[in-house]
């Protein structure tokens, strides 16, 4: 966990002399080394956000990072002639993002030791450090999914809609409408482990049981003919959420065992977790076998049991789970529902990428 | 509690309920309404609706009241709360 904790999630850098050779209101003409062109690529590459702290005027600056073609890589710009330690604080605010997992990068030791001082959290490097950067472990993560390799366009699609909802008018409820939101519902396959293995590390509110599979349990799975894990995706007109969620499923004659939901708290506003139960519920009619579905109660995970509790899973008991190994894990809830035919949410458009059994 | 306390109780958590709902979905709500099938409100908001229950009246919904019925209309709300703050015991 320490790795995870030292590990730098967005970096601040300043433009003159760091970013680009020069100083753009002195020489008019500043230009970008490929060297440095390479590291923001790479960081961008590995899931890491970058973003800028300058001083200068903004829409000049802006202006030359686009001509450089650079300026899609960075999100929630800072370009003004306040204390860069507003900027930082800021940036990191809008990312919800704790101090220390923030970095920033200038050539001026004054700008540094601003920084430093209001935010000692921060990790400050000097423009010296550039080229190294990629090499230092704080910027090397131990895995990278496809999901980092487009954390940055996923940022700025949730900026975009934030926006735009902003601007809505009118109940959530249409403006869900308006995001033509598709939620694809598949088996896992090997290269989806490590997303499935955050997301039960990282889903600590919609966490069905509370456990934590890791990359070995869930790879054994998989390969268990008993068993089914599956893995949620969604997108809609802004671009990707990634992966969204995933469960875990063991068919026994009479009745399905939902050993696991776990959705991240990213898409609850979009009712993904009633969406993925109202699904399930529907296939388990058609299949005509009952819901039991497995509940811990944790301190944080309040919110998955009533979405359960909503999807009309209760404690009443049932034959069909006569005799059956539910496992006895402390404190384990095993709620139980008859299915029937649930009309899928007018909201999003749903996918299930199988045509058997589930 | 006297009785004319107790319908002012009741009437304050119905307008207070259908305050919020009115706030929240920029609608006008009938306390009779049934907000899931009129598609006003999504079991998504409906767990908006237990976090809200249980700060402004100082209930705890769980177990079995956690279902989707209870929360239908601004009359099944009221009705919850009511029960859980044990105005109805008082006779
Ligand atoms: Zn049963």
């Amino acid at each position: 966990m320490s790795e995870l904790r030292s590990q730098v999630k967005c970096l601040v850098w300043d433009l003159d002399n760091t970013l680009w050779q020069g100083t753009l209101l002195e020489d008019g003409e500043v230009h970008l080394r490929a060297q440095v062109l390479d590291v923001i690529r790479t960081l961008d590459s590995r899931g890491i956000l970058q973003s800028i702290a300058s001083k200068n005027d903004h829409d000049h600056a802006w202006a030359r990072l686009e001509e450089l073609g650079v300026a899609e890589y960075f999100v929630l710009p800072a370009i003004n002639w306040g204390p860069k330690s507003d900027s930082v604080r800021a940036i990191a605010e809008q990312l919800k993002f704790a101090h220390s997992a923030i970095a920033f990068i200038d050539d001026r030791p004054t700008e540094r030791a601003e920084v430093e001082y209001h935010l000692p959290e921060v990790r400050c490097y000097s423009h010296t450090q550039v080229l190294d950067l990629p090499n230092l472990p704080e910027f090397t993560p131990v895995t990278i999914t496809e999901d980092s390799r487009r954390r940055r366009q996923m940022y700025q699609a949730n900026f975009r809609r934030a926006a735009a909802q902003t601007e809505f008018s009118g109940p959530d409820e249409n403006f869900l409408r308006t995001l033509e939101l598709e939620m694809r519902i598949a088996r896992a396959e090997p290269q989806d482990l490590g997303r499935v293995e955050e997301l039960t590390l990282r889903t600590s509110q919609m966490n069905a049981t509370g456990v934590h599979y890791s990359d070995a349990a869930l790879r054994e799975l998989c390969s268990d003919p008993g068993h089914e894990v599956l893995v949620i995706s969604m997108s809609d007109r802004f671009g990707p959420h990634g992966a969204v969620g995933v469960l875990l499923l063991a068919r026994d004659t009479d009745f399905w065992h939902l050993k696991l939901l776990a959705t991240s708290c990213r898409v609850v506003q979009f009712g993904a977790g009633a969406a993925i139960l109202n699904w399930l519920v529907d296939r388990a009619a058609r299949a005509g076998v009952h819901l039991v579905a497995d509940f811990r109660p944790t301190e944080r995970n309040r919110m998955m049991e009533i979405a359960y509790r909503f999807a009309g899973f209760t404690t009443d008991p049932c034959d069909c789970t006569a005799g059956a190994d539910l496992g006895a894990e402390h404190q384990v809830q095993h709620l139980h529902l008859v299915p029937e035919h649930r009309a899928l949410p007018d909201t999003l458009r749903l996918i299930a990428e199988f045509a058997d059994v589930v | 509690m006297t009785i004319d306390q107790s319908i002012s109780a009741v009437e304050s958590v119905e307008s207070t309920v259908q305050a919020y709902l009115e706030s929240k979905l920029k609608s006008t709500v009938d306390p009779d309404q049934d907000l899931m099938a009129s598609g006003l409100v999504s079991s998504m908001f409906a767990m908006q609706l237990v976090v809200y229950l249980e700060s402004t009246f100082g209930v705890a919904v769980v177990g079995s009241d956690l279902k989707l019925d209870n929360f239908r209309s601004v009359r099944s709300m009221t009705a919850l709360v009511e029960r859980l703050q044990g105005n109805d015991s008082d006779g």
